[in-house]
């Protein structure tokens, strides 16, 4: 599981799920504060948990450049932490910020679908 | 309760069927009346689904299961809930006295809500439910569970798209469950032609429970049935349940059977000249007693004196009114003079009034059992029973009693009930029940020369010597009086015969004092002539006496007077005197 993006979520990974609240925004660009906060939902280190970090990786760096920030949650550790957004299917990603909150679950492998459900387009265009 | 102590008719299996019964572990559920009936509860360590259309009592028997596991038997419980939130399971189940929230802090209840809400998820490659899993785990790791309840799991094709998906998790779900040996109750609903909508019979090998509510002639009664029980005997039958605030309640179809013990104690009847009419006891304790009768013969009148009299023995009656309401009952019964209200005060009668059409048969007599369970009475009184009719079809009816009165004999409780025959001089009970009876009363109506009048007889009295008689009675300010039998010329007279008989002996009595009296008048005066007649006799007697003697002196006066002077004469003259023949010829003369 190696994360490619700049956001570094990796350095996030033991300490984000406790708190809600990503305090790795000083990695990020001018904003202090990341626009987008993705959460991702796994449970161990599963082929298909790899896939999906790597997939969503890919999708941020590609239209969230230095405006997003990935938490990632295992279950397996952290399983009481999976009422909170109403986990079910694993992997799930869900857009904390902006709101409203959005879900998009399975390996992310249509690039298209994730846009669309994260609805991660429209401050592309924006900016 | 009852069903639960009989521990599901054990005697009346076969041997073969108990060994399989033992075959599987089994967990008590606590709902009354299903431990029986599955002999014991649900599959240990398995998977159960219950199914059934909505509203008919799925997630309460689930709540029950979890809830009553936890109180009653220590196992500690998880509730997955996919519709309600635990907020609102709190909420609704507290109704039936279950605190959740108290279980859930004592730790021995984790509900997590589980909400699925496909408008704001979407998909995107290959998932899987692990988060799921993982949520359930930690529920049942939080609380050491051994009881699962997932309630409805079929909310999970609501969410997600990918059906065979859906599928192959399902099944390792169920697979993860046994793995992990909790119990689990899953509850699915009704699907067209099928157990479940999306067929989730066919992942639960083990025990799947159908319920079912349905609505027969206006009334609604709810049923269960065990349709599959895998390595267990279990009744085929459907039993019907209800459900109300004392919770969920199975009530076994099935004959309690005929193994009770019997008492030859006797209870009076309150009616003393009946307790004559029955060898001088009344009715056996523990029997069942009918009383038939058309409208108004004083059937009622009759039971509230048993029950007046049982309550004067400080013994417990329970009395159930189906065509008046309590009060109306006290205030009916105060007009032949029973005060049942001192009774009721005092916590020895109960008057439970309902009418028969607002439940079906079933939830009529588990309401039943359940005061009798609760009221513990040693006497009740149904009246009338004939009016369950109109709650159910007349076999049911006739099933219910059969049950009831076996329930009523196994618990050594004396039953008074009156059944409204239909027509005058039926011997048969709208009911049928007559065979279930031990000692039926009739009460008749006789209507002859243009009055009516009660009559009394006892039909049978199984197990004691009964008068054959009808006897007639009256309802009084002081209670029911049977008369005394009236034999006329023409046999046993009632009613204004009665009266016309003993007003007839009463004159007959009066004619022949009277008579007597006329003839000691006649004698008396007959005596009263004689007297005066004897008495004139003897003073014409007297008076003649007199005048005999009279002239008898004369004559010897003058005898004496004649011989002196003729002695003078022939003294003189020496010869005979002819003045003395002269006179002697004039006295012949004459």
């Amino acid at each position: 599981m190696s994360p490619s993006g700049k956001a570094g979520p990796r350095g996030t990974r033991k300490s984000e799920p406790r708190s809600r609240r990503s305090g790795g925004a000083g990695k990020l660009n001018a904003g202090g504060r990341p626009e987008y906060v993705l959460r991702l939902y796994i449970a161990g280190q599963t082929s298909r948990g790899t896939q999906a970090l790597a997939n969503l990786q890919r999708i941020c760096e590609e239209h969230l450049a230095g405006r997003y920030l990935i938490e990632i949650v295992d279950l397996r550790e952290n399983p009481a932490l999976a009422a909170g957004d109403q986990i079910l299917a694993l992997p799930t990603v869900v857009r904390q910020l902006p709101e409203p909150v959005k879900k998009v679950i399975g390996d992310f492998s249509n690039t298209e679908r994730v846009l669309v459900g994260l609805d991660l387009l429209r401050p592309k265009r924006r900016a | 309760m009852p069903t639960k102590q009989r521990g599901g008719g054990g005697k009346a299996r076969t041997g073969r069927a108990a060994k399989l019964a033992e075959g599987v572990a089994k967990i008590p559920t606590g709902i009354t009346g299903f431990d029986a009936i599955t002999g014991g509860g649900l599959p240990r360590g398995r998977t159960a689904l219950v199914c059934g259309g909505a509203g008919c009592g799925k997630t309460l028997f689930a709540m029950e299961f979890i809830v009553n596991g936890a109180t009653e038997f220590g196992e500690p419980g998880v509730v997955i809930a996919f519709e309600e939130s635990a907020a609102e399971l709190t909420a609704n189940v507290k109704s039936l006295g279950f605190d959740l929230a108290r279980l859930q802090r004592d730790k021995m209840l984790a509900i997590d809500f589980v909400k699925i809400d496909r408008s704001e998820t979407r998909e995107t490659g290959d998932y899987d439910l692990e988060g799921l899993f993982v949520r359930l785990a930690h529920a049942i790791a939080s609380v050491r569970a051994k009881r699962v309840v997932l309630d409805s799991l079929e909310a999970l094709f609501g969410g997600f798209t990918d059906e065979s998906l859906l599928r192959s998790e399902l099944r390792r779900l169920f697979r993860w469950l046994k793995d992990r040996g909790v119990t689990a109750v899953i509850t699915g609903e009704q699907g067209n032609g099928m157990l479940t909508r999306y067929g989730l019979e066919e992942y639960v090998s083990d025990c799947v429970i159908a319920l079912d509510n349905r609505v027969v002639d206006q009334i609604s009664t709810r049923r269960l049935r065990i349709v599959k029980y895998r390595g267990s005997a279990h009744g085929s039958n459907e039993y019907p349940f209800l459900i109300d605030e004392h919770g969920f309640s199975v009530l076994p179809v099935t004959s309690l059977g005929l193994d009770y013990a019997v008492s030859s104690e006797r209870v009076p009847t309150g009616v003393k000249a009946l307790d004559d009419m029955l060898e001088g006891g009344g009715y056996f304790r523990g029997s069942s007693v009918l009383i038939s009768g058309t409208a108004g013969t004083g059937k009622s009148s009759i039971s509230a004196m048993f029950a007046d009299a049982s309550c004067r023995r400080r013994e417990r009656t329970l009395y159930f009114a189906l065509e008046e309401s309590a009060t109306q009952v006290v205030r009916n019964m105060g007009s032949i003079g029973l005060d049942l209200a001192r009774w009721q005060d005092r916590n020895l009668l109960q008057i439970l009034a309902s009418r028969p059409t607002v439940y079906g048969l079933e939830m009529h007599l588990l309401k039943m059992q359940q005061a009798i369970e609760h009221f513990e009475p040693r006497a009740i009184v149904v009246d009338p029973i004939s009016s369950l009719v109109a709650a159910g079809r007349s076999h049911e009816v006739k099933s219910m009693m059969v049950r009831l009165f076996d329930y009523l004999k196994m618990k050594q409780i004396t039953t008074v009930v009156t059944s409204l025959a239909t027509a005058l001089g039926n011997e048969d009970t709208t009911v049928g029940i007559s065979s279930l009876i031990d000692s039926w009363l009739q009460v008749r109506d006789a209507e002859t020369s243009g009055e009516r009048t009660r009559g009394l007889h006892v039909v049978k009295s199984r197990g004691m010597g009964h008068s054959n008689q009808v006897r007639e009675f009256i309802i009084t300010s002081k209670g029911i009086v049977v008369l005394p039998v009236a034999v006329g010329p023409l046999g046993v007279v009632t009613g204004s015969g009665r009266i016309q008989q003993e007003s007839d002996q009463k004159a007959g009595d009066r004619a022949a004092q009277l008579e007597l009296a006329r003839r000691t008048r006649h004698l008396e005066r007959m005596r009263t002539t004689l007297d005066a007649q004897i008495e004139a006799l003897r003073a014409d007697y007297a008076s003649e006496e007199d005048e005999a003697k009279a002239l008898i002196a004369e004559t010897r006066e003058r005898e004496q007077g004649e011989r002196a002077s003729s002695q003078g004469l022939s003294k003189r003259r020496s010869g005979v005197s002819p003045t003395r023949t002269a006179a002697r010829k004039k006295v012949a003369r004459s």
